[in-house]
């Protein structure tokens, strides 16, 4: 098993009556609710926070894109994972990651991802989302009905990019490019393993499969739920005749760990509402522009997940709803044992990625429930995967010996 | 009120055309909703007209969406409907998104446009005057933005059924998705591609008509297009919002006659 550390960053000072004054947690809240003086130490904590991780042997930690959005306040994860990079050894960089149809040119994602694979010594796993609707289409602009197929054209330009030792000429429909010419090119060949965020469409199974990318399924509403969309991927998976390694699927869970199920709700509680009430606050009209999803994912899918009654449905939840729906895994670290169990074997996944850090959850109680987690979590689920032990197909492939970051020295210790 | 289905560029797109009545020939291009069901406005147009009201690739059963991807392949389309149908000059109409279009095909190739009808088209941006975002609407929200009459457009709209009414709404959520996915291509996420460079092109006689009341796009955008298109007239219709054939379909044909 693989486990990674992902912090969203959400903004912690979201007022109390936010949803009773705002329109959308995402798009269209008004910046003034941001206070960059506030957000210094906001960013330091969530960063000192991955390279704690880190130490407890977590296998990687975990950043993300987002725009406009007060629950994710990484417009830029890269920043992030470099500087990570300088400050951790072993963990896996997991940057899940850039939406690729909104750069441009898209050979700029596959120029800074090489960099952080050589920053990071081989140790970056590069992830491709489409990007959600929000980020995608409503904040930086992309034509909903082509997101896809710019999405695609971005993807065959990085790969190529990555793959070719020559400059060579892309004439695609959204860049041309007269000379491609990555430099530098990443450590991992032939290219860092990559994970692709998915939400359920046909389209997106087959990418990963054919591809042989993780499939990772993002969600918060926890690996109850799940279930369905996972068996979809597994069925999918069954029928292109390749092998089940549960490696080829990843899945973020929110993780709680108390010493007892009493002290978890004591000290997680608010967190956890504070995240599912205030964060989850996204107008409906911005989940999903015209043209954005296919048709026959809009027909296969339940509409009724975008309603504005299931998102205020979620607000109303209380924890003994988060925590027995599967939404939050809560509880003592044997509580919190069985039901990973369940959630890997239910879900099939060889990944997890571990949201610890809870909306406004302080930094103590954070490293508190992390720490459980890693010591006596972590170990008993290991080995759920004995047959698949040695795919290495889908992780890192650092190198053996990693340079370090050396303090400068003040003149008076040179002399 | 016909309907069958074309091939247009030789099987490129496949599409549904309206047609009925006598009188000049005119094609009429819709706006970014299609067409309702029994189109009131259609009927009061072919009460006069001869009318050809294509439907855009994702609008009903109209294909050939994916390869019209920005203006000019939406352009170059409808004139290649108007081959397909056969029409020589007709009298081109189009209201909201379709004024857009009708604009675009009158500047790129203005020799082939005699009279123009631009009925509160969108395509242009004054940035004092941000329009709302129609793709980040509810369903529900949409006829306090489009009527000037809310309750008479709600119930347009809906046809008798009912926002709340799941099924319904994911039957509209669907359809909506196909039309304004395509739509998005010319119109997200500001509908500006260039026009307001080549409406000087324009030789056509134009008619621009607005409602008095048009929530989504003010008629202050009325008087934009009359600026910028040569002896261009503005004719405003008072108790109209934006759909404005649809609340008051004798003042647009009393409008229309004026192209004689």
């Amino acid at each position: 098993m693989k486990f990674t550390w992902f912090n969203l960053m959400p903004w912690p000072y979201l007022p109390d009556d936010f949803r009773e004054k705002h329109h959308s947690v995402w798009v269209d809240l008004p910046s003034s609710l941001y206070d960059p003086v506030r957000g210094h130490d906001v960013y330091n904590t969530y960063l000192d926070q991955l390279e704690y991780a880190e130490t407890l042997g977590y296998d990687g930690i975990g950043v993300n894109e987002h725009h406009a959005n007060a629950y994710g306040l990484m417009p830029s994860p890269n920043i992030m994972a470099a500087t990570l990079s300088r400050r951790t050894k072993k963990a896996a960089l997991v940057v899940l990651g850039n939406s690729i149809a909104l750069y441009n040119p898209p050979v700029r994602v596959a120029e800074e991802f090489a960099m952080l694979d050589v920053l990071s010594g081989g140790r970056l796993v590069a992830g491709f989302p489409v990007g959600t609707s929000m980020d995608t289409n409503y904040v930086y602009g992309t034509v909903p009905a082509l997101t896809r197929e710019k999405y695609a054209e971005a993807h065959e330009l990085i790969m190529r990019a990555w793959a070719e030792d020559e400059p060579f000429a892309f004439n695609g429909r959204y860049t041309k490019l007269r000379y491609v010419n990555c430099w530098p090119k990443p450590i991992q060949k032939p290219h860092p393993p990559i994970f692709i965020p998915g939400g359920g469409s046909v389209e997106t199974y087959d990418f990963c499969i054919e591809n042989t990318y993780t499939y990772s399924y993002l969600s918060f509403t926890g690996y109850l739920r799940a279930k369905k969309l996972m068996d979809g991927y597994w069925e999918r998976v069954s029928k292109a005749n390749v092998d089940q390694s549960p490696y080829r699927a990843g899945f973020a869970q929110t993780i709680c760990v108390g010493e007892t199920d009493q002290e978890a709700e004591r000290l997680y509680a608010e967190h956890v509402n504070y995240f599912y009430n205030r964060c989850l606050h996204v107008f409906p009209g911005f989940a999903d522009a015209p043209g954005y999803r296919t048709i026959k994912t809009l027909q296969a899918q339940v509409l009724s997940q975008l309603t504005r009654a299931s998102l205020e449905n979620l607000a109303t939840l209380t924890w003994k709803d988060l925590v027995e729906g599967g939404h939050v895994i809560a509880g003592s670290p044997a509580t919190v044992r069985d039901r990973m169990k369940d959630l890997i074997k239910g879900l099939r996944v060889g990944n997890i990625f571990c949201l610890m850090h809870v909306g406004n959850m302080p930094d103590e109680k954070t490293r508190h429930s992390t720490k459980l987690f890693a010591e006596q979590v972590m170990p008993h689920l290991r080995d759920m995967w004995p047959d698949f032990a040695e795919d290495d197909r889908f992780w890192i492939h650092p190198m053996s010996k990693q340079a370090s970051a050396r303090k400068s020295k003040m003149p008076a210790e040179v002399a | 009120m016909d309907s069958k289905l074309i091939d247009v560029a030789e099987g490129r797109a496949k599409i549904r055309v309206y047609s009925g009545g006598n009188g000049q020939t005119m094609l009429f291009l819709h706006g970014a909703g299609g067409f309702l069901k029994d189109d009131p406005f259609l009927k009061a147009l072919m009460s006069k007209y001869r009318v050809y009201a294509p439907l855009l690739p994702g609008y009903e059963d109209s294909e050939g969406a994916d390869r019209l991807r920005d203006m000019l392949d939406v352009t170059l389309h409808s004139y290649d409907v108007m081959d397909a149908l056969g029409l020589e000059k007709p009298i081109v109409v189009g209201h909201s998104m379709g004024g857009m279009i009708a604009a675009e095909m009158a500047a790129v190739a203005p020799r082939q446009i005699d009279r123009l009808a631009l009925i509160a088209p969108a395509g242009l941006w004054i940035d004092k005057l941000p329009l709302p975002d129609i793709f980040a609407k509810l369903p529900f929200e949409l006829p306090a933005l489009l009527f000037h009459d809310v309750e008479f457009g709600t119930k347009l709209m809906t046809a008798g059924q009912n926002f709340d009414d799941m099924e319904f709404l994911n039957d509209f959520m669907i359809m909506n998705a196909k039309r304004l996915g395509m739509a998005g291509k010319l119109l997200f996420p500001i509908p500006d591609r260039g026009l307001a460079d080549r409406l000087y092109r324009v030789r056509a006689r134009t008619l621009v008509i607005w409602g008095d009341n048009d929530r989504l796009i003010p008629k202050d955008y009325g008087e934009a297009f009359k600026r910028q298109i040569k002896g261009s007239e503005l004719v405003i219709v008072p108790k109209a919002g934006h759909l404005v054939g649809h609340e008051q379909p004798d003042a647009v044909l009393k409008a229309l006659a004026k192209l004689g």
